[in-house]
């Protein structure tokens, strides 16, 4: 420790650098840290900067004409509302029903088997559920052979909005049931024993203990889902109707860098993308303050 | 004061038992238990005394026995269905509800209505003495507050029965003591029974009007502090109750023990014939150094306590044995002890 | 808690493994699916193939040069598994065991390319990287996929090298070890479980990552699970059963590698660690 040094040395005198960085705790231990950070600078904090400042600098017009651009050609705007009309509901559907499923599964024995079957589709990734869906889901698939088996009509379950929700639920399902049962498996088991010593029936419990206590938990939850599920682009390209109803903005990005070749355009359209994301990561953070301070606050000011 | 406990006669558990897997965690225990009684039970960990409180409160199932309460049989009732209040070991206070709403939470669940509940609440809190700490969360409040929080939100429910799972063992030492007269206060302010988990015969001695003494599942012993204290009914109960001595001999037909090629005399629990396999109990405090002692130890070690002296040492034939001296012993002395015969208790031994 | 449930809570408990067992059914059958079909001679308007052969891995391999790309593959995951370690850990160990001013803002500067999801950052990366004119080349997709990976590393590395009593670490300076000795006889050995599960989690995450490697990869460059984006994409002209024959390729590639994981993380870290650090 150096506080010897420091406690020793006369007012007037000024200690080395080396000791007054370390009293910041800036050594050479510290400086490890240099390599990875200038490394994220450089490939991602410059690349967004460069990005935000190249969409404004379009090919052709003034500096906010690519976002006039996208905001009056319907082909563009469109997308907007075409993504969050999947990215919504799967975001809602998957977390949602992580709920329960966590509930019931956080007492199970063995759970590894079934958490390590449900890791499978993130591993596998967008890619390859989107091939598997387009055989299985197919008219002459296992799944429409299987309704047609128990008298029910065929669905057309692929290239349409259908199938790429179902892909993105199926990959989408994993991630939230696994952050919720992380989160549920953190609460003090001896809370919901308090609780219906208390007189609480299981009901009571879920929704005066244990929501609120989940409730941070869900919030992010719900962002990462969305944020996650707002950027699909394998799926809505290979399973879904690319030129039609699942026109996602992320196609209409990459059609901007790698079709038309406007890498201006397509930053643009990137940063309309993360803005939206920012947007509903924002709302969804407050409506939780909101509500949590509901469920908490009676009594308080 | 309104808040007083719900009336009954009796509570009683009749051959109880929970296993667990091939575990008998509890085995066969009967117990019965009055109004505004304050019984603990007692033992070493893995004895079984948390699973028979669990099981009461019906956080477990039996495996097979019932619970009646006067004459409803309550084993069958889930926790939320039972009505008794219990205090955990690490106060499970909901962390996200101010120390009011903590504590009004049964009586929430209950349905009373809100200025009834503000009414009991503002009560409990002035018995367990935290009248001013109403709005703040549990995160903000010291241990013993806390302690004090899961009390009142266990009281204020006003339930024949309270449980407690070793309600004190995670405050340091000088609050438990506080805390251990607190809670004695307030269980006869409100005259309830309490049912009290306890590895500490400290606290189980002075809290107490019965206990119950506990091992591997079953129960040993079922006495007043006074009785457990002199007379504990088996060895391992007197190791428990703090008879650090325990040595093997055998009885010789004038009925004295030979300890380290001295006699000494000693009380037999139950009848034992001359000749017999023993085992004597004698408390530390009661092995105390004199002059014309019959028996003669080697000291080996010597712990100031600030009053006396505990100190350890061998007999001739190496038994080693456990005493209390008034004046500083030297490591390597040789010192004489005596014992009255009334403290030295015989119980039957097993052959080695 | 204790007693026997009501028939409405058994049969919410019902509904909600039948829920369960539907969707576990679902990720099986579309797997299964694949695999049928890249054995399938024919296979039309009938519940199994009309036989079975093994040709259309051989073609897979042909036409799609299955060969080159796993090669490709294989090297963009080792520099990515190497270089994240090197730039990981370290900077792991610094903010594990420092506290200096700014610590926060660095930790947020790694928390934000594991929660801003790939194509948002991508094609403006995508778009530095062409005008270093390391678009479309190897070294390109490597850095590419080493931004989400790096802080991955850190963030999964600290909470084990916080586990690590610090007094260890100045008991072995007490009693002699210079730096190197410490890193080589204390830290590494202790901290070895734990970057084989960071470095095994960034392997199966590379394999499976597509937007990266999309929008920087030339042809030459292209790591499997893009092969097959391609492939699926224009799959018009080749016959599905081949394409399928190379979905399996992949997907066995990839299984493997998370069974050989899972040997040393749980299932919940390949998810969770970088989510629950994006919750404090």
């Amino acid at each position: 420790m150096t506080d010897h040094v420091a406690g020793a040395a006369p007012a007037s005198e000024r200690l080395p650098l080396r000791v007054r960085l370390a009293l910041y705790e800036i050594d050479a231990v510290t400086l490890l840290v240099v390599p990875a950070v200038l490394f994220v600078v450089a490939l991602f904090v410059y690349p967004f900067v460069y990005g935000f400042v190249l969409s404004f600098q379009p090919k052709a017009g003034a500096w906010f004409a690519n976002y006039a651009r996208f905001f009056s050609d319907p082909f563009l705007y469109d997308t907007i509302g075409a993504t969050f009309r999947l990215a919504i509901p799967a975001t809602l559907i998957s977390v949602v029903i992580s709920v329960p499923v966590a509930m019931r599964v956080r007492r199970m024995r063995h759970r590894r088997v079934l958490t390590t079957v449900l890791v499978i589709p993130i591993t596998l990734g967008t890619v390859l559920i989107a091939e598997g869906l387009l055989t299985y889901l197919g008219p002459q698939g296992w799944f429409n052979r299987t309704l047609v088996l128990f008298g029910f009509e065929k669905v057309r379950l692929i290239h349409n909005y259908t199938g790429v929700m179902l892909s993105l639920i199926l990959s989408g399902f994993p991630f939230t049931f696994l952050l919720t049962l992380s989160y549920i498996t953190g609460i003090d088991p001896s809370l919901e024993q308090a609780a219906s010593t208390l007189g609480a029936t299981a009901r009571a419990r879920f929704w005066h203990i244990l929501m609120p206590l989940l409730a941070q938990g869900l919030a992010i939850n719900l962002c990462l889902s969305f944020v996650q599920t707002f950027s699909v682009f394998p799926s809505a390209v290979l399973l879904g109707a690319p030129a039609g109803a699942t026109r996602v903005i992320s196609i209409a990005a990459y059609q901007a860098a790698y079709e038309q070749y406007d890498s201006s355009m397509a930053s643009a359209i990137a940063m309309i993308m993360g803005f939206c994301q920012l947007l509903v990561v924002l709302l969804i953070l407050t409506a939780r303050k909101f509500v949590y301070r509901g469920a908490a606050g009676s009594g308080k000011g | 004061m309104t808040i007083a406990a719900r009336d009954f006669r009796e509570l009683r558990l009749e051959g109880i038992s929970r296993r667990f897997g091939n575990v008998n965690a509890l085995r066969d225990v009967n117990l019965a238990v009055r109004r505004g009684e304050f019984i603990a039970l007692l033992g070493p960990s893995g004895c079984g005394k948390s699973t028979a409180l669990n099981c009461l409160a019906g956080l477990l199932t039996l495996t097979s026995g019932g619970i009646w309460l006067d004459s409803a049989r309550i084993d069958r009732l889930k926790p939320e269905e039972r009505g008794f209040g219990m205090v955990f070991q690490n106060y499970a206070l909901f962390p996200h509800m101010s120390v009011r709403r903590n504590v009004g939470f049964g009586l929430t669940m209950r349905g009373v209505a809100k200025a009834e509940i503000e009414r009991k609440v503002g009560e409990a809190l002035s018995i367990v003495r935290l009248g001013e700490q109403g709005d703040k969360l549990p995160g903000q409040l010291s241990g013993g507050q806390q302690q004090r929080v899961a009390i009142a939100r266990a009281i204020v429910i006003e339930p024949p029965l309270v449980l407690m799972d070793e309600p004190l063992s995670n405050l340091d030492a000088k609050l438990r003591l506080e805390m251990r007269a607190e809670i004695r206060r307030i269980h006869e302010l409100i005259g309830s029974a309490t049912i009290y988990v306890t590895h500490d015969q400290e606290e189980a001695l002075s809290l107490a009007d019965r206990i119950v003494v506990m091992r591997d599942g079953v129960v040993r012993q079922v006495g007043t502090p006074l009785e457990l204290y002199a007379q504990p009914a088996y060895s391992d109960v007197a190791e428990f109750m703090g008879y650090r001595n325990l040595i093997r001999s055998s009885l010789s037909a004038a009925g004295s023990i030979s300890i380290g090629g001295g006699a000494i005399q000693g009380t037999p629990i139950r009848p034992l014939s001359g000749g017999a396999d023993v085992v004597v109990a004698v408390r530390p405090d009661d092995l105390r150094a004199a002059s014309d002692g019959p028996l003669a130890i080697t000291v080996e070690s010597a712990q100031y306590h600030g009053r006396d002296f505990y100190c350890s040492g061998r007999t001739a034939d190496a038994t080693e044995l456990y005493f209390v001296s008034a004046h500083q012993v030297q490591k390597g002395e040789t010192v004489r002890l005596a014992a009255d015969p009334t403290r030295v208790l015989i119980y039957p031994g097993t052959p080695s | 808690m204790g007693s026997d449930k009501t028939i409405g809570e058994r049969l919410w408990a019902f509904a909600i493994w039948a829920l369960v067992i539907f969707f576990v059914l679902n990720v099986v059958a579309l797997v299964a699916a694949v695999v049928v079909n890249s054995f399938g001679t024919r296979w039309f308007n009938a519940w199994l193939p009309a036989g079975f052969t093994t040709r259309w891995y051989a073609s897979a391999w042909q036409e799609f040069q299955l060969n080159d790309v796993l090669i490709v593959t294989f090297e963009v995951v080792g520099a990515v598994v190497l270089l994240s370690g090197l730039l990981g850990v370290p900077a792991a160990y610094a903010l594990a065991r420092r506290n200096f001013p700014g610590k926060q803002l660095v930790l947020l500067l790694f928390l934000l390319p594991m929660m801003i999801p790939p194509i948002t950052f991508g094609i403006p990366l995508a778009t530095v990287l062409y005008q270093l004119h390391l678009g479309g080349a190897l070294s390109g997709v490597i850095l590419a996929n080493l931004v989400p990976t790096v802080p991955f590393v850190v963030l999964v590395m600290i909470p084990f090298i916080e586990q690590i009593d610090p007094r260890i670490e100045a008991a072995a300076r007490v009693f002699g070890a210079g730096t190197g000795a410490l890193f080589l006889r204390i830290l590494i050995p202790l901290l070895a479980p734990g970057i084989l599960a960071a470095l095994l989690l960034v392997l199966v995450r590379t394999i499976a990552m597509f937007e990266l490697t999309f929008f920087t990869a030339g042809p030459g460059s292209q790591t499997l699970v893009v092969a097959l984006y391609y492939a699926v994409y224009a799959a018009g002209v080749r016959a599905g059963q081949s394409i399928d024959a190379m979905a399996v390729v992949y997907m066995t590639t990839t299984l493997v590698w998370l069974l050989v994981a899972l040997r040393f993380v749980d299932p919940t870290q390949i998810v969770t660690r970088a989510k629950r650090e994006a919750a404090h």
